[in-house]
C-alpha cells in the first residue's frame, strides 16, 4: 500500500519502512522552533530534571530555534523578563539559531525559519505555535505542539506518541485571476471544510494551481490549514522548493526531494478549480465564516492591518504598494503594515513600498506579529472594525473582544483602505 | 457526580479561554487568573475559588481550537475542571493531557449549566434530564500519559531510563 507524504515522512523519522495512518510511532525532530514562549518551555523543562539529580541539558542545541516575535520590543516589564530568562538559557546551553530582538535577522518565526534555510523537505518539524504548518510549504512535516510537549522534546529529541494522521488531498486546477491570491484559496477552503473539518488530519496540496505557485504562496496556505484544524498542510517539494532553498534562502546543498506514492491512500480528495475564485472574505468572529467579497462590500472598517505570518512577505507588500501607489488612505481609516521579517523590511525599503505606504498615510511597524494577536501594537476600540491579512478573526483577537476583524488577501485590504469600507481590488481597475 | 457550572457553544477558541494579552504570564499557578476573564462573572467565581474541584465546562464542538498557548489548558487545570466537549482541537487535547486537565470526549453530550453529571468509563450520565450519553476513550497511546500523571513525570522516567542505560 502506497504511503502519502507525511506517512513517508514519518516512516523515515521513526526508522520504519512503512507506517500507515493511525499508526502510533515516536518520530525524531529535525528542527523544534519556539517563540517567547520558550519562558515556559525552560519552566517545563527544568521541571522534567528535578530531584533526578541529572543536569538539565537540551539534546540537540543546534537543533533549537528560538524567534522573538510575539511582543517585539517587549511591551511590559514582564515580558522583558521572559524574553531575559530566553536569552540566558540560549547562552548557557549554547543555541545557534536564536533571532533576538535586531533590524538584521528578527521577524515572525514562520518567516525566519524558511528565510533562513532552516526547513528542509523531508524533516520533521516542531514548534510552540499553532501555525507552525506553515513549513510544509517546503515539503515537510511541521506542526504545532505545547510548551510542555516541547520539554520532552528538548529532553528526547523525540516526539512521543503522536499519531500518524490522515490526509485530505487538494488539487489545485486552473489559474489565479488578477487580484485574486493564496490567500483566497485557503479562506474558500476553510470555509468549505469548517473550522473542525481537518482536526487531527493534514491536507497534501497538489495541481497546475500548487506548481506554479511561489513559495511564498505555498506559505499562506499551508500557514492557514490549522483554520481547518489541521495538524499540517504539507505541498510535496519540486523545482520551486530548490529554487527557494538556494536563491532565497542560501542553502547550498541540494535536498533529496520526494512525494507522495502514487496509490497513497486518501482519507478525502477535494478539487477546487482556482480560476473560479473570487475574493474571500472571513467575517467575524470566525475563520471558516468565508464568504465572497459581494457579500460583504461596503463594511465600514476602522483599522486596516497588511502582515503577519500569513500575508507580511514582499510579494504582499508589492500588491499592496501597487494599489496604494499616489492615492490616499481613507479619513477616518488607520492602516497599520507590518513586514513578515527585517529582510523583507529592507527589501521593501529597497523598491520604495515603505516610502509609498507611508506617503499613502499608513503606519509602517516593525517587524513581528503586532496586532495579529492584539498585545501591544494596533489593539482595537470597543466597537471598532478590522480588516487584515492575518489568519485569525475570533473574538478577543487584536486585543478587543468587543471589536470584530474581517480577513482578507492583501490586494482586498490595499482597495480598502482607499475607500475606507471593504472594497473588491478588480472593481478599482488597479 | 459534579456540576455543570459554566456552558460554552462550539469553536470556543483559546482566545476566548485565555486571551493572547495575558500570554506573557506563563507559570500555571498564575494562568487561572485569566481563565475565560472576557466572561468576568465566570472569572470572578474561579479567582473566588467558588468551584468544587471536578467541576464542569460543558462546551460543544471544537473546544480550545485556535493557538497553541498551553495557557488555555493549565488556566482550567488549575481550578481542576473536567472539560466534557462533543470533541477537542488537537493541540489543546494534548496540552490537557500533557499537563493532566480532565477532559470527556462526548459527541452527543446535552447539558445546561446546573445541570448534575456522573462520568463512568463509558458514559456521561445526565443526572438532571435523566438521559445518558456514550463517551469516546482516550487513545491508548495518550492513556499511557494521563496515567502517569502528565508528560512531565512520563517524561522524567524515560530521561531517568535512558541515564541508567548508557
Ligand atoms: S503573526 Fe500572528 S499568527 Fe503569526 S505567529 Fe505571530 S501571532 Fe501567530
Amino acid at each position: 500500500m502506497g504511503m502519502t507524504m507525511v506517512e513517508k515522512i514519518l516512516a523515515r523519522a521513526s526508522g520504519q519502512s512503512a507506517v500507515k495512518a493511525g499508526d502510533v510511532v515516536e518520530p525524531l525532530v529535525d528542527l523544534a522552533m519556539s517563540h517567547e514562549n520558550g519562558a515556559l518551555v525552560i519552566n517545563q523543562f527544568n521541571e522534567i530534571y528535578k530531584d533526578t539529580g541529572l543536569e538539565a541539558r537540551v539534546w540537540d542545541p543546534s537543533r533549537i530555534a528560538i524567534i522573538f516575535d510575539h511582543r517585539v520590543p517587549a511591551e511590559s516589564s514582564k515580558t522583558a523578563g521572559n524574553q531575559k530568562k530566553i536569552r540566558d538559557f540560549v547562552a548557557r546551553q549554547g543555541i545557534t539559531k536564536f533571532h533576538d530582538i535586531r533590524g538584521d535577522g528578527g521577524g515572525i518565526c514562520h518567516q525566519i525559519l524558511p528565510e533562513f534555510g532552516y526547513v528542509r523537505p523531508g524533516k520533521v518539524v516542531v514548534g510552540t505555535d499553532s501555525h507552525t504548518t506553515s513549513h510544509g510549504a517546503l515539503g515537510a512535516f511541521s506542526f504545532g505542539i505545547g510548551a510542555t510537549e516541547m520539554a520532552a522534546v528538548w529532553a528526547l529529541g523525540r516526539v512521543l506518541n503522536v499519531e500518524v494522521p490522515g490526509t485530505i488531498k487538494v488539487v489545485c486546477e486552473g489559474k489565479f485571476k488578477r487580484h485574486v491570491a493564496p490567500k483566497d484559496l485557503i479562506l474558500h477552503l476553510v470555509g468549505k471544510l469548517s473550522a473542525e473539518g481537518a482536526n487531527f488530519k493534514v491536507i497534501e496540496f497538489h495541481g497546475p494551481a500548487i506548481d506554479s505557485m511561489p513559495t511564498s504562496g505555498r506559505l499562506v496556505i499551508c500557514n492557514m490549514t490549522v483554520e481547518a484544524g489541521a495538524t499540517s498542510g504539507i505541498v510535496p517539494p519540486d523545482a520551486e522548493t530548490l529554487r527557494y532553498l538556494k536563491e532565497e534562502a542560501g542553502v547550498t546543498e541540494v535536498p533529496e526531494l520526494f512525494g507522495p506514492d502514487a496509490d497513497a491512500v486518501y482519507d478525502q480528495v477535494i478539487t477546487i478549480n482556482v480560476s473560479k475564485l473570487q475574493p474571500q472574505i472571513a467575517c467575524p468572529h470566525t475563520v471558516d465564516n468565508v464568504k465572497p467579497i459581494k457579500a460583504v462590500l461596503g463594511v465600514r472598517i476602522n483599522q486596516i492591518v497588511i502582515g503577519s505570518c500569513t500575508n507580511g512577505r514582499l510579494d504582499d507588500l508589492a500588491i499592496a504598494a501597487k494599489i496604494l501607489k499616489g492615492r490616499k488612505v481613507a479619513k477616518g481609516t488607520r492602516m497599520l503594515i507590518f513586514p513578515a521579517s527585517t529582510r523583507i523590511y529592507l527589501q521593501a525599503l529597497k523598491k520604495g513600498y515603505v516610502a509609498t505606504f507611508m506617503e499613502a498615510g499608513a503606519v509602517v511597524m516593525n517587524s513581528g506579529c503586532g496586532p495579529c494577536l492584539g498585545v501591544h501594537q494596533g489593539a482595537l476600540a470597543d466597537g471598532d472594525v478590522a480588516l487584515a491579512t492575518t489568519n485569525r478573526n475570533f473574538k478577543g483577537r487584536m486585543g478587543n473582544p468587543n471589536a470584530e476583524v474581517y480577513l482578507c488577501s492583501p490586494a482586498v485590504a490595499a482597495a480598502s483602505a482607499i475607500t475606507g469600507v471593504i472594497t473588491d481590488p478588480r472593481k478599482r481597475g488597479e | 457526580m459534579a456540576k455543570v457550572v459554566f456552558k460554552v457553544g462550539d469553536d470556543v477558541s483559546t482566545d476566548i479561554i485565555y486571551p493572547g494579552r495575558f500570554m506573557a504570564t506563563v507559570l500555571p499557578t498564575e494562568t487561572p487568573q485569566y481563565a475565560f476573564v472576557d466572561y468576568p462573572e465566570f472569572n470572578a467565581k474561579i479567582k473566588k475559588n467558588e468551584f468544587p474541584k471536578g467541576s464542569i465546562i460543558a462546551a460543544g464542538k471544537n473546544f480550545g481550537c485556535g493557538s497553541s498557548r498551553e495557557q488555555a489548558a493549565s488556566c482550567l487545570k488549575g481550578p481542576d475542571f473536567v472539560v466534557v466537549a462533543r470533541n477537542f482541537s488537537r493541540i489543546f487535547m494534548q496540552n490537557a493531557i500533557n499537563l493532566g486537565l480532565r477532559m470527556v470526549i462526548c459527541p452527543t453530550i446535552e447539558a445546561n449549566e446546573g445541570d448534575e453529571l456522573e462520568i463512568t468509563a463509558e458514559q456521561v450520565v445526565n443526572r438532571t434530564s435523566g438521559k445518558s450519553f456514550p463517551l469516546i476513550p482516550m487513545p491508548k497511546a495518550r492513556q499511557a500519559i494521563i496515567d502517569a500523571g502528565g508528560l512531565i513525570p512520563f517524561t522524567r522516567k524515560l530521561v531517568l531510563a535512558a541515564k541508567g542505560k548508557g
